[in-house]
């Protein structure tokens, strides 16, 4: 790829997601403007009075624009996260949930789904438990992976994730068992969703992505050295355990903040940061900025489909992730040039 | 002065001595061979003094203590050519020969005009310029050999550890990579310590050998010394005959045992 190209990548993907971000407040079953959408916003952030009736305004602003600003943080959040995790582990198969944070996170949920008093306080705890679990799990597995030598390499670390992945889905589904009513509850949060009451959600997600995507960035350059293996990395000087631990921790938590407001969205960070690859290439110093934002314009586009196609019904976005995601996937795998 | 001194190195891998009491000396501009047979611990030596294994004993680096220098410090002074570098496929020729810059860089920095420049010469000194912006995985072996050889010129240390520096390259790619080797040598000064196989091509671009056997050393010396009928039997338990050819050094010919 030549350097020309790699600089046109950023543009197109920013274009990509003003039109992903249009289409999220725009589509719907009331007709809002796309003129109109964007001065009542502008009008919103820099207290102004909005163009918008009473009623367009809050579909607007309670219900569109915080769903859709969610979706990007989710969406950016998890193929960055992704695109992070391949890197440290040097694993393409790798995606956030690789060190426990998705079977965390779903005994965290289904605990307070189980055990907690059915009323109005449910909608709260859901996200911290997910939170605490998807965080308890990395930091088990991490801890785990340690004792057996990291310094073996990111193998180790692997397997400990696995192991505890097995073993809290064997206490989440445990639970679940004695708890046949939460099944619906638990189900549906395991296939993700995106809706919102206002701006809570965002407010839970934005510190943590904000930070997360930073750190994870400002480390493109450290990934790409980690590329060339434990022991040449450590040859030119790097310390490869500290900025393993680092990435980890800044994609965990990003991560377990995304789950406890989104559930399980699948797939985002294989595909988004792969698609990528294949496309631009494995360097990390574009990779990751374009993860986030492609990531971003990818699951709002994904929850326009999950919206609209069987409207008023929805459909889970994790679904749409993989039904839409997996054969877009499959043309880019076929049609990008791999040299054997 | 010396570039590197090894005192009574020792490595305990898994329980085994690896590497027992191993001293050596390398003077800076000289290129010293290590030999021996498989497992004789030279690529462990290697691998100690670019401070990947703890070790018993002393590496002195440029006369400093290598326990005491930072890991980054220490790769200012030292770059390590693996014999099997890990090769991201999906990255060009110069930004994998950029990684080499790690070392000059802050944790979080990036590369300046004059580390572009120092990839910009690697890539020259090796006659890289036109696979510049080629992926890794469209080059072939001998073209990956000089781009990892890159990436430790562009690391800038005066010190060049290399771990059998042509396995796996034909005669005429070995040939080449050891001519570019001691070309750069007298050019950038460069100190090279390496392990290699091939004990004529050793004889022939060397300036000393070190014979290793079972992690310790048996034999130093020049070609003529260390390259003798009776070392190679005794520690390679290989039958051969060692030829003094004009022009070429001492060539290692091995003969086939009759039955």
């Amino acid at each position: 790829m030549r350097p020309a190209a790699a600089r046109l990548w950023l543009p197109a993907s920013v274009l990509f997601l003003v039109a992903a971000l249009l289409a999220g407040v725009l589509v719907g079953p009331v007709h809002l403007g796309a003129v109109n959408v964007v001065r009542a916003t502008f009008a919103h952030v820099f207290g102004l009075h909005s163009p918008l009736s009473g009623s367009d305004d809050a579909i607007l602003w309670e219900l569109r624009l915080p769903r859709v600003i969610l979706a990007a943080l989710v969406g950016g959040t998890l193929a960055v996260a992704g695109a992070a995790y391949q890197g440290v582990f040097r694993n393409p198969l790798a995606d956030p949930y690789l060190l426990g944070a998705a079977a965390g996170a779903g005994l965290g949920a289904t605990v307070v789904v189980a055990y907690a008093p059915a009323s109005a306080l449910t909608g709260d705890l859901l996200p911290i438990g997910a939170f605490v679990g998807a965080s308890v799990a990395v930091v088990a597995a991490y801890m785990l992976g340690r004792s057996a030598g990291i310094a073996a390499g990111p193998g180790a670390l692997v397997l400990a994730g696995v192991t505890i992945a097995s073993f809290l889905t064997a206490l989440q589904t445990f639970v679940q068992q004695q708890h046949v009513d939460t099944v619906q509850e638990v189900y549906s949060w395991l296939l993700g969703r995106l809706a919102t009451s206002g701006w809570r959600e965002v407010g839970i997600v934005l510190p943590y992505a904000v930070v997360a995507w930073a750190l994870i960035i400002a480390h493109r350059r450290l990934l790409d050295v980690l590329s060339v293996g434990d022991d040449e990395a450590a040859a030119l000087g790097v310390n490869v355990a500290r900025v393993r631990l680092l990435v980890v921790a800044a994609a965990t938590i990003a991560t377990a903040a995304a789950v406890a407001v989104s559930g399980l969205i699948g797939f985002v960070g294989i595909i988004v940061p792969h698609t990528i690859r294949l496309l631009v290439g494995g360097s990390y110093r574009l990779l990751l900025p374009l993860s986030v934002i492609v990531g971003a314009g990818f699951l709002v586009f994904a929850d326009v489909i999950a919206r609209t196609v069987m409207s008023p019904a929805e459909l889970p976005i994790g679904v749409v992730t993989a039904f839409f995601g997996a054969p877009f996937f499959a043309v880019v795998l076929r049609t990008s040039r791999r040299p054997a | 002065m010396s570039a590197l001194t090894l005192e009574r190195l020792s490595v305990t891998l898994g329980g085994a001595r690896v590497l027992d009491g191993f001293s050596a000396d390398v003077e800076g501009g000289e290129w010293v061979a290590l030999i021996g047979p498989n497992g004789a611990g030279k690529t462990t030596a290697l691998r100690a003094v670019a401070g990947l294994l703890p070790y018993e004993g002393y590496v002195h680096v440029l006369e400093d203590d290598a326990r005491g220098l930072a890991r980054k410090h220490l790769a200012r002074r030292v770059a390590l050519v693996p014999q099997v570098p890990l090769i991201p496929g999906d990255i060009t020729v110069r930004a994998y020969v950029l990684l080499g810059r790690t070392p000059h860089l802050g944790y979080l920095g990036s590369e300046r005009r004059s580390d572009h420049r120092a990839v910009d010469a690697a890539l020259d000194q090796l006659d890289l310029l036109p696979f510049s912006q080629r992926r890794l995985d469209t080059l072939s072996g001998g073209e990956r050999q000089r781009a990892t050889l890159a990436r430790a010129l562009a690391q800038d240390a005066p010190i060049l550890l290399l771990d059998e520096p042509t396995a796996a390259l034909d005669m005429g790619r070995q040939q080449q990579v050891l001519e570019i080797v001691d070309a750069l040598r007298a050019s950038r000064g460069l100190t090279v310590f390496s392990t290699m196989h091939d004990l004529t091509l050793a004889g022939q671009y060397a300036d000393r050998l070190l014979l290793l056997d079972g992690g310790r050393l048996v034999a130093a010396g020049s070609a003529e010394e260390v390259l003798t009928r009776a070392l190679i039997t005794e520690h390679y338990g290989a039958e051969v005959d060692v030829v003094d050819t004009p022009g070429s050094g001492f060539v290692v010919v091995p003969v086939r045992r009759s039955s």
